[in-house]
Order: C-alpha cells, then sequence, then structure tokens
C-alpha cells in the first residue's frame, strides 16, 4: 500500500477548495454516474476516505481516440481526477517514462498493487499467428493482457475495440483483433462502447467505481445502465420529426435545413444504445445527428460490417406511428429486434455486483450471448 | 565499443513504436526504427462502399483525427469528379486548422515538453519569480506567483504521495536538463493550463461534424446545413460559438505556447544543429483558397525540396506513378516481383508476412525484415515531412506570411535559417506554423459568414452521391498535410465498390525502415550522432523522435491482392 494513501478530500483540502466546493463536486460527479440525491451522502463519504487508487491503461489496436477523448473530459474537477484523484501508473500516451523506465513503473505497480490496480485496455487484441501483430517490448499484446489482468481489481474495456473489436475486426478481421472479454475471463469487465466512447460517461464510469468501488450496473453486453440503456432515436431531439413522418432525403436539402429526421438518410439511432441524446458531445454542444449526420452506431457490435452508413438494408414500409422504430426494424432486419428483446430481458434480470465477487459471471454472460443477440448493431 | 539500447515502448506518441540504437563514444552511430503493431485497414476497405471509406480511415488515428477523413473524401471526389461548394471547403478548413492547434499545442505540452522541462526541478522554483519571467514573456493573465504557487503545491503533494501517476520514473534530473527551476515551473504550469484548454477548440468539429474525437464528414461536401433564420441548423449563435472559440485558441497560442517554445528553446540552442537526419522535405500542401483542385491557391504550398536546396521547389504530382512508390524490402509484406522492387501506390500489393523472431525477443533481425511499415520514395528519395517540411516548402516557394513568422522568430533566437534542418528546428517550426493557422483559421470564418451574408448557403454538391451516376471504374487520388505531414490516400472504384485503398502516411514516410538500397528514413537518419549522457536513460533519443511526433498507427497498413472478398449485405 502507498505510505500516506491521501483520500480525494483531504487531497482537494490541500489543493484550497473548500469543504463547500467539495460537496458541490460530489453531487457533480453524482449526477455524471446517474446517482440521485439521496445516494449523494454516500458518494461523500466514499470519496472523503479512499485512496488514489493506481490505473494501468493500455494501448493495444487502436487509434488513442479513447485516450484523446478522455482528456475532453469537460468539467474542470473531473480533469484534476485524471492527476490527482486517481494514479494514472502506466499510460503509454502520457507518461514521461519510454522503454525500459515505463516497464519498470508497470511491473511495480502490478507487484506493489496486485488485486488492488484498475486495468484499462484501448484497442483489440489480435490473436492470429500468435498474435505477432502487436508486440511491446518484444511481447505480444496477447501474452501482456493476460499477465497484467491476472492482478487486476477490475477491468475497463475502454471504446468499440475493447468492447468488440471495431474497425480491425471488420470483415476479413486479417489480424484476429479480438476483445478483451473473450480473452479475459475471469475478472470483472466494463464495456464503455463507442468509438470513441463520449468523454464524460469515460469520466462518469471512472467516478462511478472510485466512490462506490464497485461495478455500475451493467446490461447484457457488460455496458453501465446509466449511459447504455436508452436507444439514440429514444432520446433525439429530432424524434418528434420521425413520428410527424417529415424526413432529409438528401443532405442539405430543405428538410436538412429545417433539422428533420435523419432515418432515410441510413441513421442508424433506432438501433444504437448510447447517451449521445442526452449528454451530447465535448461538454454538450452537439452530437451526430444535431450536426446533420445519421448516427452510424458505433457503439454497437460489427457497426462496421453495417454499412453502406447511407442507407437501410431494403425499404420498409410504415412511416409515421410512434411503433414503428420496431415494426421497421423487424421488417428489415429481424435479427435487430430479436437482439433488442433479449438485451431487454437480460437487463431486467442483470443484478449489481460488487467488484471482486462473481468474478467469472461476465465470462458467463458472453456465454450466454447468442448469435442472434449480437446483431443487435445490425438491422 | 559500442552499447545497444531498445526503447520499447517509445511512450508520449500514438501507436506501438520500437527504436533499437548503438551507441558508441556518447553518441547514437546507429539506429533501427520498428513499427510494432498492425491492424489491416486497406484489406478491410475492399468491396466497400466508397462514400462510407472516410469513417474506416478515419479510424486509423485518433490524435489526428479528421485528417484520414478529409483526405478519404478528397480521394472519392477525385475520382468521381465531384467539386464541393465553396463554404463546404471552407468548414474543412476550419475543421483542419482546428485540428492543427489542438494537435500542435497537445503535442508540445503533453507529448513533448517532459524532453525539456524537469517536473522536479520545478518544485525548487521560487513562483514570484517564475510569474515575473512568465509576464516578461507575455500578458496572458493567469502568469501570477498565486497562480504559479498553487499548482507547485499541487505538484509537490503529488510527489510526497509517492504515486507519481504520468511523473513517475522518469527522467528528473538528467544532466541533459538544462532549464532553471522557474522555467521548469512555467513549463508545467502550462502543461496543466494546455491540457485544460484542449478541449475548447476542438468543439468547432462538434458544431460542424457532431463530435470529437472522430467528427463526421461527407463526400461531396459537409454534412452540416447552414439555416441562419433555423433553430437546429449553423445559425448566428453557432457561428458566434466558432468565433470565439478561434479567439480563444489565438489567444493562448500567441501568449502561451509561442513564448513557451521561444524560452524553452533560448536554453537548448545547442538542439539546433542536433538531429537534422535527411536533406530532403516534401510537402503536398494544403488549406485551399480557390477550391481543392487549385493548387496554386493553397495557404501552405505543395513541393520538394531536395539536398536543403531552398532556390529550388521541385513539383509533386499524386498520380505520377514514378513520384510515389514503397519499399518492402524491410518491412513484414512480400512483393510479387521480389524484395527489391517498389510499386506505385494504384499497383500496391501487399501480403502480410511476419518473419521477426518469436516473440517474447531481446532484439528485431536488422539484416532481415523488422517493421510493420512500408518505405515510401519520392523518385527513390527518402523524404521528410512534417511542418518543418511545410515550412520550408512554403519558405522557398516565396509565402510571405510563412517568411515572417519564421525571420521574426529566428530574429529573436539570433539563429540562422539553417537552424531549422535539426531537433529543434522541428519542433520549432510546428509552434510558427501553429501561429499562422490561428491567424488563417479567422480568415476563413470571415469568408464563410461573407458568404452567408451573400445568400451562398450551399453545403453538400448531391450530383454524384446517386452511385448509379457513377463511371464502371475510377481512380482517385487525395493530397492533404496532416499535422504530422504529407498525406495521401488513393482510390480504384469498380461497379460502384471499392476495388482498391491505399494510404501512404506521414509516420510512414518518416518511421520507415531502411530501401532496397540500405537508404535510411527519417528517423534513423536523424538519430545519428545525437549525444547521449547515459545510454540507459534515452531522453536525448526521445527528444528528436518527439519532435516528429510519432503517429504509428497511422503509419502501418496493408493491402493483401489475395485478400478475401469483404462480406457484405448479407445481414438480412
Amino acid at each position: 500500500m502507498i505510505d500516506n494513501p491521501q483520500s480525494i478530500y483531504e487531497k482537494m483540502r490541500e489543493q484550497g477548495y473548500s469543504r463547500r466546493d467539495f460537496l458541490r463536486f460530489c453531487s457533480y460527479i453524482a449526477a455524471a454516474a446517474g446517482i440521485n440525491a439521496t445516494g449523494l451522502s454516500t458518494v461523500v463519504k466514499a470519496l472523503e476516505t479512499k485512496p488514489r487508487p493506481p490505473v494501468i491503461w493500455l494501448h493495444y489496436q487502436e487509434c488513442t481516440c479513447c485516450s484523446e477523448s478522455f482528456i475532453r473530459a469537460s468539467h474542470p474537477v473531473v480533469a484534476d481526477i485524471i492527476l490527482d484523484k486517481i494514479s494514472l501508473d502506466y499510460s503509454e500516451l502520457l507518461q514521461a517514462a519510454a522503454g525500459v523506465q515505463a516497464e519498470e513503473v508497470l511491473s511495480e505497480t502490478i507487484k506493489k498493487y496486485r488485486g488492488q490496480y484498475l486495468m484499462t485496455v484501448e484497442g483489440s487484441i489480435p490473436t492470429n499467428n500468435g498474435g505477432v501483430y502487436c508486440t511491446i517490448a518484444g511481447r505480444t499484446s496477447l501474452d501482456r493482457v493476460k499477465e497484467i489482468a491476472e492482478g487486476a481489481k477490475a477491468i475497463i474495456a475502454w471504446g468499440s475495440c475493447a468492447s468488440w473489436g471495431c474497425v480491425q475486426s471488420a470483415n476479413p478481421n486479417p489480424t484476429g483483433a479480438t476483445p478483451v472479454h473473450k480473452i479475459i475471463t475471469n475478472k470483472p469487465i466494463i464495456r464503455v462502447p463507442g468509438c470513441p466512447p463520449i468523454a464524460d460517461v469515460m469520466a462518469g464510469v471512472i467516478v462511478y467505481l472510485l466512490a462506490f468501488d464497485r461495478l455500475p450496473e451493467l446490461d447484457h453486453f457488460g455496458r453501465p445502465m446509466s449511459f447504455y440503456s436508452k436507444r439514440v432515436h429514444d432520446s433525439c431531439y429530432r424524434r418528434p420529426y420521425y413520428d410527424a413522418g417529415l424526413f432529409v432525403e438528401s443532405f442539405d436539402d430543405g428538410s436538412a435545413k429545417k433539422g428533420h429526421c435523419l432515418y432515410k438518410t441510413g441513421c442508424k439511432g433506432p438501433v444504437t444504445y448510447n447517451s449521445c441524446g442526452i449528454i451530447r458531445w465535448n461538454n454538450g454542444v452537439s452530437y451526430c445527428i444535431q450536426s446533420g449526420h445519421p448516427c452510424i452506431g458505433c457503439t454497437e457490435e460489427n457497426f462496421w460490417n453495417n454499412e453502406p452508413f447511407y442507407q437501410h438494408l431494403s425499404s420498409f414500409p410504415g412511416f409515421g406511428i410512434e411503433t414503428t422504430a420496431d415494426t421497421i426494424g423487424a421488417t428489415v432486419g429481424g435479427i435487430a429486434v430479436a437482439g433488442i428483446a433479449a438485451h431487454a430481458i437480460a437487463t431486467n434480470i442483470r443484478k449489481r455486483k460488487t467488484i471482486g465477487e462473481n468474478a467469472s459471471h461476465n465470462a458467463h454472460d458472453d456465454n450466454d450471448t447468442k448469435p442472434a443477440d449480437k446483431q443487435e448493431g445490425g438491422e | 565499443m559500442a552499447t545497444r539500447i531498445v526503447v520499447d515502448p517509445i511512450t508520449r506518441i500514438e501507436g506501438h513504436l520500437r527504436i533499437e540504437a548503438e551507441v558508441k563514444g556518447g553518441k547514437i552511430s546507429n539506429a533501427y526504427s520498428s513499427g510494432t503493431m498492425v491492424r489491416g485497414l486497406e484489406i478491410i476497405l475492399r468491396g466497400r462502399d466508397p462514400r462510407d471509406a472516410w469513417a474506416f480511415t478515419e479510424r486509423v488515428c485518433g490524435v489526428c483525427t479528421t485528417v484520414h477523413a478529409l483526405t478519404s473524401v478528397r480521394t472519392v471526389e477525385n475520382a468521381l469528379g465531384i467539386v464541393v461548394p465553396p463554404n463546404a471547403e471552407l468548414v474543412r478548413n476550419l475543421m483542419f486548422c482546428a485540428q492543427y492547434l489542438q494537435d500542435h499545442v497537445v503535442h508540445f505540452y503533453q507529448l513533448h515538453a517532459l524532453d525539456w522541462v524537469d517536473v522536479v526541478s520545478a518544485l525548487k522554483a521560487d513562483p514570484k519569480k517564475a510569474a515575473q519571467i512568465a509576464q516578461s514573456l507575455s500578458n496572458w493573465p493567469k502568469n501570477t506567483p498565486g497562480y504559479f504557487s498553487d499548482v507547485q503545491k499541487r505538484i509537490e503533494k503529488l510527489v510526497k504521495s509517492g504515486q507519481l501517476g504520468i511523473f513517475a520514473n522518469g527522467y528528473w534530473g538528467h544532466p541533459a536538463y538544462k532549464l532553471p527551476p522557474e522555467v521548469n515551473l512555467i513549463g508545467v504550469v502550462h502543461y496543466l493550463d494546455a491540457l485544460d484548454w484542449q478541449k475548447e477548440i476542438i468543439k468547432v468539429h462538434t458544431i460542424f461534424g457532431g463530435k470529437n474525437p472522430h467528427p463526421n464528414y461527407l463526400v461531396g461536401g459537409v454534412p452540416a446545413s447552414i439555416n441562419i433564420n433555423g433553430s437546429t441548423a449553423i445559425n448566428s449563435e453557432r457561428l458566434a460559438f466558432v468565433a470565439e472559440l478561434i479567439d480563444n485558441a489565438t489567444e493562448f497560442v500567441e501568449q502561451v505556447y509561442i513564448p513557451d517554445l521561444l524560452a524553452v528553446a533560448s536554453y537548448y540552442m545547442d538542439w539546433f544543429s542536433i538531429g537534422g537526419g535527411l536533406k530532403n522535405y516534401l510537402a503536398y500542401g494544403d488549406l485551399p483558397t480557390n477550391g481543392y483542385n487549385d493548387p496554386s491557391h493553397f495557404k501552405l504550398q505543395r513541393g520538394a525540396i531536395l539536398n536543403r536546396n531552398l532556390s529550388e521547389v521541385l513539383e509533386v504530382k499524386g498520380d505520377d506513378p514514378d513520384q510515389v512508390r514503397e519499399y518492402v524490402t524491410h518491412s513484414w509484406y512480400k512483393y510479387k516481383a521480389g524484395n527489391k522492387k517498389s510499386l506505385p501506390p494504384w499497383e500496391g500489393e501487399t501480403d502480410l508476412n511476419y518473419t521477426g523472431p518469436k516473440p517474447p525477443y531481446k532484439h528485431l533481425n536488422f539484416a532481415d525484415k523488422y517493421s510493420w511499415l512500408k518505405t515510401p520514395r519520392w523518385k527513390n528519395h527518402p523524404m521528410e515531412v512534417g511542418p518543418l517540411a511545410r515550412m520550408l516548402v512554403a519558405y522557398a516557394s516565396g509565402n510571405d506570411d510563412v517568411k515572417e513568422v519564421v525571420n521574426e522568430a529566428l530574429g529573436k533566437l539570433k539563429a540562422p535559417v539553417t537552424a531549422l534542418f535539426s531537433t529543434l528546428g522541428r519542433t520549432a517550426a510546428r509552434g510558427l506554423e501553429t501561429k499562422l493557422i490561428a491567424h488563417w483559421m479567422k480568415g476563413f470564418y470571415n469568408d464563410l459568414v461573407k458568404n452567408i451574408k451573400n445568400g451562398e448557403t450551399r453545403m453538400f454538391n448531391d450530383e454524384k452521391w446517386d452511385p448509379s451516376t457513377w463511371p464502371k471504374e475510377a481512380k482517385g487520388v487525395g493530397l492533404s498535410e496532416a499535422p504530422r505531414g504529407a498525406l495521401a490516400h488513393w482510390i480504384i472504384i469498380k461497379d460502384r465498390k471499392i476495388e482498391q485503398y491505399q494510404l501512404v502516411v506521414p509516420s510512414t514516410w518518416n518511421a520507415s525502415p531502411r530501401d532496397a538500397n540500405g537508404k535510411r528514413s527519417a528517423y534513423e537518419s536523424s538519430l545519428l550522432n545525437t549525444p547521449m549522457a547515459d545510454p540507459q536513460k534515452p531522453l536525448e533519443l526521445l527528444r528528436t523522435i518527439h519532435s516528429f511526433d510519432p503517429c504509428i498507427a497511422c503509419a502501418v497498413h496493408l493491402y493483401d491482392p489475395e485478400g478475401k472478398q469483404v462480406n457484405k449485405i448479407s445481414v438480412i
């Protein structure tokens, strides 16, 4: 353990924040983590007493968009968490040390904080040809991820690469790009998909773990309910135009200028679970649909194989009534509806878990995932 | 007797890079650069809708997000003969500029500064004195003793906690650090300020493209519409938002970034003669002011310079198969015509062919293949690309804006123009470019507002949107300047689908292994003669490598002619 572990409250006091600031901070992160007012005292207590948990942030087959998104976290105090509230012991993007010195820090954290560190993974892991398609310090990512996971308290799979495999796993998946949960099956894994995930969602997940020392409530795919329980379509401010049958037919047409529904330009909002319509991007500035582009479904499994992005896969009848989202889904791609239904059922029966308990639960979930379920992002 | 060192992972970069070097008499005598990760995006693109390619290629890199998307839409538009409306070109320029501002500032502070700034030394600084120095450099209002003292205390607590996080096991106290404690403190304070600042300017992407990282692009224009009387399209509120973001960003660049850059540089003048490397520079140019098809009106010029001859700028053509070609002699791929041949991108073939040591390994075999990066050449010359190449090509082309900022900065540092051919020259060129970009960005914004005022609101050209209007076969090339240098995509479209897609990317030019003739590329070349005070602590090596701003996920790519056709629309 650390010699003098400081709680977040102590750290904030030392930085000159008042108790009032601290409470405001608590209420912000409670809101960010989807906790209601009655849970606030729990957040306050947790942050007053917890030391900074070590975090090992790994990069494999990825483009670093998740890290870049994370550093865009919008609330200034949340940005401070990165430097002051967790101990980011290994991050190939930000750490000062390189090579041998970086590896020393990594092995020291693994040894010293065994069972206590949080492992976060950005990127998929190539498994073809013994994993030679990604090596770090002369070792394959496949080899490294297993070793580092061994002593982790919990794992966060950042983004669609670590959650699903993302673009490099699109057909024909030349390197055998594989998501984390298919390699590590004995640890709790939170999947935070998106290409990238929304910055404040990433911060919200970290904050939840920090405050409660347990996993947030997850859906059947291991995604936090707070951020992935609603379809983009259901929280879209353009939804009334869908219901009214007013659609953009072509980019920049009269309907586009009026902000009508983008369904006919291929919008995947009806089969995509994310908080874009609620939290929006980059401190609430906009989201894809608001800026005129259809959703491409970037939080869903296999979304790269569900293109062309600008059309739905066949013609579909029956616009303009409330029930059509699923009806259209049924007509266009019955698989998608099966996925959504399975998703809803799984969601209802799923129980919140404590980190460290039921470590095999996630693996079990994965085995439960029928091929049909996995087509959720499909049409 | 040479000491062999391995630095893997190179941190504070995008992607996975390994450097092996030999150190003799306190200097690097030989170096090898290896990209150690591959994803195979070009295989994945085969058989897909060309209008979707921007989204796939954008995911090549999330640090320089947007640049591949822009290059991809240009490539498809070039193949299909699409000309985008003037406002779409302006919005693309605004997004380009926002990317440069964010990317270059983050590079300087988050990825490069710790090579020059000793965080632990900053704890010894007198915050009052540090604030005085900072105030003498600029009018940035946050440069106060109280603020500096707060940040110093914050870092002190971090160090005392024993959990140093990202600063753990850094090279603190290394003899190659030369800044006085006060200047180190300025660097640390602004490191944190930059981290906070960078999330603002990218909101330009969010406004026009819906999100960042990875905003949306569109073949034929941009997805956002303009409707100044509408509630949801680009209206006066959105435009005012953009204007404010530009102004704030310009202020940060001028009041923080450039003064810090010059202050740090003044303590490391010897690095203006270290790390020059290659003598050839390539830039495709960018920021059209009269449409993408008129490179003579780009803000950043297109051209090549050989042997540092600034009196001649050679013509560069993306569609000439004798200009850009790639070798795989030392890359883990094989060509049908053999290991020694080079191929132009439209005829590019690659077969994934790992022949390196079985992991875990200690050393790579440099006589054979040792990287996932191919080796591109321009007319068979190794070329450096990036901010330095852009500034040199623009300078040599007589670009007045560029000449002015370059001459002004060199004047302040009392350095000759040849000082630019160096590690620090590369870092300085990036800063100067950022200053220019900020000013040009405001100009593009003003042009956009002027167009709207005159009733021009088109953002999209739909003439060739429908694939039934396309020819049976079409070829295209798109050129651009990513923050890290010259970037190009090549496409062949057949029967409305991608038949072939190739990317030749900045970090491939710079970080690639040797070619068939044994010639080094930019990283390997620039590391030669870099002094190493302690070979086991490779701080100086990191300086030179970071001066290129490596982006290795971009650099690695492949295309497999035998590759299976991509699945498709079989979901139903």
